[in-house]
């Protein structure tokens, strides 16, 4: 039985803000999180077209420290994989 | 009498704006239909008399979190005249979605344009007058925090309030905000704080930020002591002087038990409590200045790797540490928190944070006990002693509590408190302290007398009183580790108030000052007196604290969870440590 191409299996290729180096800047293309984070994320300026800046990143696994426009925020590693980046 | 909301995202500087127009008389109050209190205030606009309401920080009405929830049911149930919209100018791009909901309320709204003194600096400007025109609803620029532009809201509030003014024409969708503040404002492409960015490299540093906050705390309580000591010890001697050379001249020919009554009973319990004011006051000052100048939200980048291995995150650590001035406002703060998981383990480990209430209890039996040089160290052990059991209750209870919320947290910039607002927040809890203590530790000294000195004819404190039976009941539970019958009943009646505990000890000793300091240490040792603070550390901080628990959970079983099982873990610890330190003493 053939299988359908995994949605998974071509997002692995894609960036997402998790993998952007402290002092990069990219910009976001889509938010895969549920729609309750969507609205919290895009009320803190995370939503598709916006430039983010990663400004460091804390110790130990910690959260990212971001800046998109004048808003600057905190973000756990897990959630910045749910945020894909334009190539 | 009409009604005014204050409404607006998190750190657009609500309370700052509400305690501006309202000074220092606002009321905590309760709303039909709503779960939680709201503060509210009365405040004159031109000649008519309105109520302000300040409504919780909100990202979205349409979202699900308890504050929303509390936000969209007050705007459907209470009817409101004005909604003031407060927004953060630096940042308004991602305020719009939030400024077009607002306008779709059917209520009027009044646009505020809050922290223009940062906007300025970073070079944004805002055509106020024509953005009013294009959105047709009213927009004040001010900075809340430095009164600047203050005087333009109560005449635009009034002239909301009075005039009924048409609905707007247009229709008002996101593309129509949204080109308006593009039209209006001006954003410099490179907008950044430099004083933030210089501080955020040394205090954020992944090696040396760790180390820079645990210093700036130990800095903390290190000052509250040092500042705190000497004023609270001038204070006891007013009162000391207060009673031998005015009250009891005064009060020679009053019957005894009168005398006993006044002076024993109602002037030693609360001189004692209120001789540690100014302690209060200072710990409050400290506490707030670390908090407005934005270091918390620091506070929870750095400790937020730690915090997740505990199955918390970094919110939850700078409740806790909210939760070192009082565990009250630190329980109600965890609102934010949207896992209700990680809601309620938070809830579980805030009762563990010293609070000020504690560290009174503390400040006395380690003045008592210890040197001056051992002091801070041992006051440190205890707030040490605090985040372990606090870590050590999220570690067992994290898999029944889970944490499925996403981190996500808004960094402000470094800001300066102003000397106005660091005043305000000292009288505030002062007066919060007042009205604690004129419910729950009058009734609770005077309480303390009563059954220390009935039934009648029993010597004063002995262990034929009421008390000295409760005591002696209690003494086979509580004797294993250390605490003699006279501290028993000073632990049950702290589980009223931890601020009725030395009061009480100055009730049942019947002494107060020095005095009672010196017979406090002729009848124990430090083994001792380390166990108990121990047991007051850790056991239930106050009925305040399980009633805000009850309220914010409604949950009878995760209530009584937050009683008891704080209960076993106080007896434990306190009796591994008398047994062994007593067991090494001897040896």
């Amino acid at each position: 039985m053939p299988y359908a191409p995994l949605p998974t299996a071509n997002t692995a290729n894609l960036r997402t803000l998790e993998g952007l180096h402290v002092g990069e800047t990219a910009r976001i293309s889509a938010l895969h999180v549920e729609a309750d984070l969507h609205k919290r994320f895009a009320a803190l300026g995370l939503r598709p077209g916006n430039w983010v800046r990663v400004l460091r990143s804390a110790s130990l696994g910690g959260p990212m420290h971001l800046r998109i426009g004048t808003t600057e925020l905190i973000l756990r590693r897990h959630e910045a994989r749910s945020i894909a980046l334009a190539p | 009498m009409k009604r005014v909301a204050l409404l607006g995202m998190p750190n657009t500087g609500k309370s700052t704006l509400f305690n501006r127009l309202t000074g220092a008389h606002a009321k905590v109050g309760n709303w039909p239909g709503l779960t939680v209190e709201l503060l509210s205030a009365k405040l004159l606009v031109g000649d008519q008399m309105v109520q302000l309401v300040d409504l919780p920080g909100i990202y979205d009405m349409h979202g699900f979190s308890d504050d929303e929830k509390v936000v969209t049911t007050f705007l459907t149930t209470q009817t409101t005249d004005l909604l003031v919209v407060l927004l953060n100018t630096s940042q308004l791009d991602r305020q719009l979605n939030f400024v077009q909901q607002m306008m779709q309320q059917d209520i009027p709204v009044l646009l505020v344009m809050n922290m223009v003194d940062e906007a300025q600096k970073l070079g944004i400007h805002v055509d106020a007058k024509s953005l009013s025109e294009q959105l047709g609803v009213p927009v004040c620029l001010l900075s809340a925090k430095y009164g600047q532009g203050m005087e333009q809201l109560l005449p635009a509030m009034r002239q909301v309030l009075t005039v009924t003014s048409p609905t707007p024409s247009f229709t008002v969708d996101a593309s129509h905000v949204e080109r308006a503040l593009e039209q209006c404002t001006s954003v410099p492409s490179q907008a950044s704080h430099a004083l933030t960015e210089s501080l955020d490299r040394v205090l954020l540093h992944p090696w040396f930020g760790l180390p820079i906050f645990f210093a700036v705390m130990l800095l903390v309580f290190q000052g509250v002591f040092t500042i705190g000591k000497p004023l609270q010890d001038a204070t006891a001697w007013v009162f000391t002087e207060g009673r031998t050379l005015l009250l009891e001249p005064l009060m020679a020919t009053w019957p005894t038990v009168v005398q006993g009554f006044l002076l024993d009973g109602l002037y030693n319990g609360l001189s004692t409590v209120a001789s540690f004011v100014p302690l209060i006051i200072l710990f409050f000052i400290f506490m707030g200045i670390v908090e407005d100048t934005g270091y918390l939200s620091r506070a929870a980048y750095l400790m937020d790797a730690l915090m997740s291995r505990f199955g918390l995150d970094g919110r939850s650590f700078v409740m806790l540490l909210m939760g070192f001035g009082c565990n009250v406002p630190a329980l109600m703060g965890t609102r934010v928190i949207r896992s209700k998981g990680l809601r309620y383990l938070t809830m579980l480990v805030i009762p563990f944070s010293l609070c000020s209430a504690r560290m009174q209890v503390f400040v006395f039996f380690i003045a008592a006990l210890f040197t001056a040089t051992q002091a801070p160290w041992v006051l440190l052990s205890l707030y040490v002693m605090s985040l372990v059991m606090a870590m050590a209750t999220s570690v067992l209870f994290k898999n029944r509590y889970v944490n499925n919320d996403a981190f996500i947290l808004e960094m402000p910039p470094y800001r300066f408190p102003t000397l106005r607002q660091i005043l305000l927040r000292g009288w505030q809890e002062v007066r919060h302290f007042l009205q604690r203590a004129s419910r729950f530790i009058v009734i609770g000294v005077l309480l303390v007398w009563v059954l220390t000195n009935f039934p009648m004819a029993v010597s004063a404190g002995s262990m034929d009183s009421w008390a000295g039976q409760m005591g002696q009941f209690m003494s086979p539970i509580l004797s294993p580790l250390g605490i003699s019958a006279e501290l028993t009943i000073a632990l049950i009646f702290g589980f009223v108030a931890k601020e009725i505990v030395i009061g009480s000890l100055a009730v049942i000793y019947r002494q107060e000052g020095q005095m009672l300091v010196s017979t406090i240490t002729s009848h124990i040792n430090w083994i001792q007196a380390y166990s108990f603070m121990l047991f007051v550390l850790i056991y239930t901080p106050c009925v305040s604290t399980i009633a805000t628990i009850r309220n914010e959970t409604k949950s009878l079983w995760f209530t009584t969870l937050s009683v008891v099982w704080p209960l076993c873990v106080a007896w434990c610890v306190s009796f591994i440590f008398y047994e062994t330190a007593t067991y090494f003493v001897r040896a």
